[in-house]
């Protein structure tokens, strides 16, 4: 079946439902409520989904049972009792008035396609007819799921059981996976979330590709504020002066794209002056002889004019985390899809902390330790025609998990394999915001037979399903245990702490009823998520009702092995049983088993190096439309180095548009923030602003999408994932638009 | 007793934590704030500073907000912590006007508004929702008065300034530098 062109509905034009509360309301509670002593409050359970921290904490009520405010759960070791101010706003999605309020189905109404208000039994009903559809004509494999988050683990399940796995989240592909593959090559062992840094008792923190501080890893930022408190050294290699930074000993203002060279030398340094932990190094690794002979070229020297850091700086750092080892973390970072050699970036981080012998180490990376919490027993998922893996047609062979752009390559109108993807569900995951070179992504949903997104908030995905279904946030729900990696095994409980707001839904729910309709009910053998907690609790030794009394139980570890003892005797889950500094995996499979150096393309005359981070007050544009966020930032601003700005005649809060070096014209214009915290050849934004969705009253058109801005894409060969650095752009400063809006 | 604040600005990051705290735990109307963060940016790259704080009401010993207030809403209660009662406010403004720090603003609601240093958590024996929030654990509250108290022992072993001494108030936030 031809389906007709998607056009984007602005969900604002919708009916009388939609058209109340335009503007937030001026206080959450309403009124001048004094607040009330909170030792006398009701309190839930909860765990943050404001980002993939997980904080755990309690959501309080009122006198009059309103939703109030979230505290962190003072025995949970990912807050520590202190949320961040994202999970602290977390109470403002509850309130957002612009939240998706009921299913919502394309329609045609005189030659226009617009939105309908549906009933939940017509919406499930569509959905689940489509890809049943769709399974019958292509094969249940045809059927992507993108996902995020908890909410996104239910619909996994369920389209698990109806026959795919073709699944991908771009916290992988367009963040994490190489990270996780280098580390994994190296260690055996991948650093998940969150990341087993020993950072309070670090005596030397290196940041590369990382600004702490400005992302808020709740644990990260407490513990490196404990770590500073205790005289620790910080390094930051950053071409930005972060806020880190600030807080740094030595700030290595680096040359964009020119880490590898960096990593090399201080590799050089330690191995040449025999600085490294010989000891551990000798005892646990593999490959020593070959990467010493390796870096010899890579001298502080060369590094320099590589990456413009003066060679004295470079023996200085190196010798700082000499002293420190193996107390010392060179950060693993988390967004790590940048130039498309990431995974050998990676591995060459890895291997720095090898050479100082901080894995394993106090002060350095933890063994963490998780729960074992029974599963609740569904049928065996059946086998699936084709996976993920087959569409990366060879390439990409180290990565372990679908890649949500070659999801979207194999939705393409382009794609010239057999195999493809003809239906999306998409789960809390704004993809027009998230994988870069949105005007592609947008050309293979107008190929798809069918897209259904499940979201909170109408995002700029949403204006494209042909399905919408509202889910209520994770205040207003039960979800999975949390049972994460971390010092000690634990466990965290969400609960509702108010019943859903208008008809939306939690995401159990709504994969339990499509089962009803698609046939899969016994992959579903309870009536509420609550059966399923409860009965593991109790196999836990507890029950639901007990537990939401604690929220959180830190369980004792079963071996005493948070870092390892005096010349243990260790195996590592690597081909060799060593820590591989030499990567026997990626020699298999044809790629460099020593981190290799590439040059990368710098910014032509008149153009700057796009660089994209985080503010602490915002996750991505999943907070971009809370009111109590946009509070404290409603738009990103775009730094300027004084001298560029001089160049350009620009203002401090000027608007103006940006154009890339493929041509790409930013959809809206962007504050100047003309300052000396960014270098003259790249300019800097926050990402996650710039919604092309007006339903988002407060986050529409508000500064520019980094995303719409990145349509190089620098592909990692091992993994796949989507490098997004290596796009240059230049300034205009009248409206390009004009013509055309007026 | 004389409560205060110590800020260490070697550790804030600028996070605003402090400020939604304080919106969500004292029901602070949208688009204002009891509480607020500056950063001061100084020399050029790559050769830079920055310093970052939280700022609020300095809950001033001398304070121009409290002569001037003609209803007496402006008071000064036990522990030294400023406050206004918002009944016998009139929203005349004249406080907003005296105060050096701009720690004061017009409540829609027609009375003036400012940091409370969280008296009715204070008084449970609980630490200002600012300060328990806080990420980097950088703020300390306490009884100056007493040389033992955390923060005393902060202000007398750590270098730190006020803000606008030249205007003679007194403040008792104490910003760690
Ligand atoms: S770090 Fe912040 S946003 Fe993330 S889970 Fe914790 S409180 Fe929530």
């Amino acid at each position: 079946m031809k389906t007709t062109r998607r056009e984007f509905i602005k969900i604002s034009s919708l009916g009388a439902g939609s058209l109340a509360l335009a503007t937030p309301s001026l206080s959450w509670l309403g009124g001048n409520e004094e607040p009330m002593d909170d030792t006398q409050a009701k309190r839930y359970a909860n765990y943050c989904e404001v980002c993939f921290w997980n904080c755990a904490g309690w959501a309080y009520t009122n006198k009059e049972g309103k939703l109030w405010k979230i505290i962190g759960n003072d025995v949970d070791q990912h807050s520590m009792g202190r949320f961040c101010p994202r999970g602290t706003g977390g109470i403002g999605a509850y309130y957002d008035s612009d939240r998706l309020k009921t299913p919502l189905i394309r329609v045609e109404v005189d030659g226009k396609q617009t939105y309908k208000e549906a009933t939940w039994d017509e919406a499930l009903d569509l959905v689940a007819k489509r890809l049943m559809e769709v399974k019958r004509k292509h094969g249940a494999s045809s059927v992507a799921l993108f996902n995020h988050g908890n909410s996104g683990k239910h619909m996994s399940h369920l389209l698990r059981a109806f026959g795919t796995t073709n699944m991908g989240s771009p916290a992988n592909a367009q963040c994490k996976t190489p990270r996780e593959i280098a580390f994994g090559a190296t260690f055996g062992h991948e650093l998940h979330s969150p990341e087993p840094l020993d950072i309070r008792d670090t005596r030397c923190l290196v940041l590369i590709g990382s600004h702490l501080g400005e992302n808020m890893h709740n644990g990260q930022v407490q513990e490196m504020s404990e770590a500073i408190d205790k005289g620790a050294t910080i390094i930051t290699v950053d071409p930005r002066f972060s806020t880190a930074a600030s807080k740094s000993k030595f700030w290595l203002p680096i040359k964009p794209a020119t880490d590898i060279a960096l990593l090399l030398a201080w590799m050089n340094v330690l191995i040449n002056n025999e600085w490294y932990n010989k000891k551990y190094v000798e005892k646990y690794t593999y490959g020593f002889d070959q990467l010493k002979a390796y870096v010899q070229p890579f001298t502080p020297e060369w590094a320099f004019g590589e990456t413009g850091i003066e060679p004295q700086n470079i023996i200085a750092t190196a010798r700082e985390m000499a002293n420190a080892a193996p107390a010392v973390i060179v950060h693993p970072g988390r967004h790590t899809a940048w130039y498309g050699d990431d995974t050998q970036r990676l591995r060459a981080v890895a291997i720095l902390n090898a050479l100082l012998g901080s894995w394993g180490a106090r002060g350095g990376f933890y063994h963490p330790a998780q729960a074992k919490v029974p599963k609740f027993q569904t049928p065996e998922y059946p086998a699936v025609e084709w996976g993920w893996k087959v569409l990366s047609e060879g390439k990409y062979r180290m990565a372990n998990a679908g890649i949500t752009n070659v999801l979207v390559d194999a939705s393409h109108p382009e794609w010239k394999n057999e195999k493809k993807i003809k239906a999306w569900m998409v789960i809390g995951s704004n993809l027009m915001a998230t994988i870069p070179n949105p005007a592609y992504t947008l050309e293979a949903i107008q190929n798809l037979d069918f897209m259904v997104v499940v979201d909170t908030m109408p995002a700029d995905i949403t204006g494209y399903a042909d399905v919408v279904l509202p889910e209520c946030t994770y205040l207003e729900r039960y979800d999975d245990l949390r049972v994460s990696e971390h010092r000690q095994p634990n466990i965290a409980l969400r609960v509702p702490a108010a019943e859903p707001m208008y008809e939306s839904k939690p995401a159990w729910w709504m994969a339990k009823e499509l089962s009803k309709r698609m046939g899969l009910g016994a992959f579903f053998p309870w009536n509420d998520y609550a059966e399923v907690l409860d009965f593991q609790l109790k196999k836990l030794g507890t029950s639901l009702e007990e537990f939401k009394n604690v929220g959180v139980m830190n369980l004792e570890r079963p071996y005493e092995d948070l870092y390892f003892a005096e010349d243990e005797e260790a195996e590592f889950e690597t081909n060799t049983g060593k820590i591989e500094l030499y990567s026997t995996a990626f020699e298999e499979e044809g790629y460099p088993p020593l981190p290799v150096y590439t040059k990368h393309a710098q910014p032509p005359e008149g153009y700057y190096r796009l660089i994209y981070g985080r503010a602490p007050m915002h996750t991505f544009s999943r907070t971009n439309n809370n009111p109590l966020l946009t509070d404290l930032m409603d738009e990103n601003d775009l730094w300027v180095n004084p001298k560029v700005a001089n160049e350009w005649g620009l203002k401090n809060g000027q608007y103006l548009w940006l154009q890339n070096h493929h041509g790409v014209i930013s959809d809206f214009p962007i504050k100047v923030r003309v300052t000396e915290r960014i270098r003259w050849d790249s300019v800097y934004m926050v990402h996650g602003f710039g919604s092309t969705n007006k339903k988002l009253t407060r986050a529409f058109g508000r500064g520019i999408s980094d995303t719409q801005m990145i349509s190089e894409i620098m592909l990692d060969s091992e993994t796949g994932s989507t490098g997004m650095r290596g796009n240059f752009v230049t300034f205009i400063t009248e409206d390009p638009r004009k013509e055309v809006v007026s | 007793m004389r409560y205060g604040m110590a800020i260490d600005t070697k550790k804030c990051v600028g996070c605003s934590d402090c400020v939604v705290a304080c919106q969500t735990e004292n029901n602070v109307p949208v688009g204002y704030c009891r509480d607020w963060i500056v950063e001061n940016t100084a020399g050029t790259y790559p050769k830079l500073e920055l310093e970052i704080r939280s700022e609020r009401c300095n809950h001033c010993d001398n304070s121009p907000c409290v002569r001037c207030c003609p209803t007496g809403a402006s008071h000064i209660i036990d522990g030294g912590i400023v406050v206004v009662t918002h009944v016998d406010c009139i929203g005349c403004g004249a406080c907003i006007q005296s105060c050096p720090y701009d720690a004061r603003y017009s409540h829609p609601e027609g009375y003036v508004d400012k940091c409370t240093f969280c008296h009715h958590r204070v008084e449970n024996g609980q630490n200002p929702a600012c300060v328990s929030v806080c990420p980097t654990h950088c703020m300390y509250f306490g009884d100056l008065d007493d040389p033992n108290s955390e923060i005393s022992k902060m202000v007398s072993t750590r270098k730190w300034k006020v803000l606008a001494p030249e205007a003679g108030t007194k403040p008792q936030i104490f910003y760690l530098v």
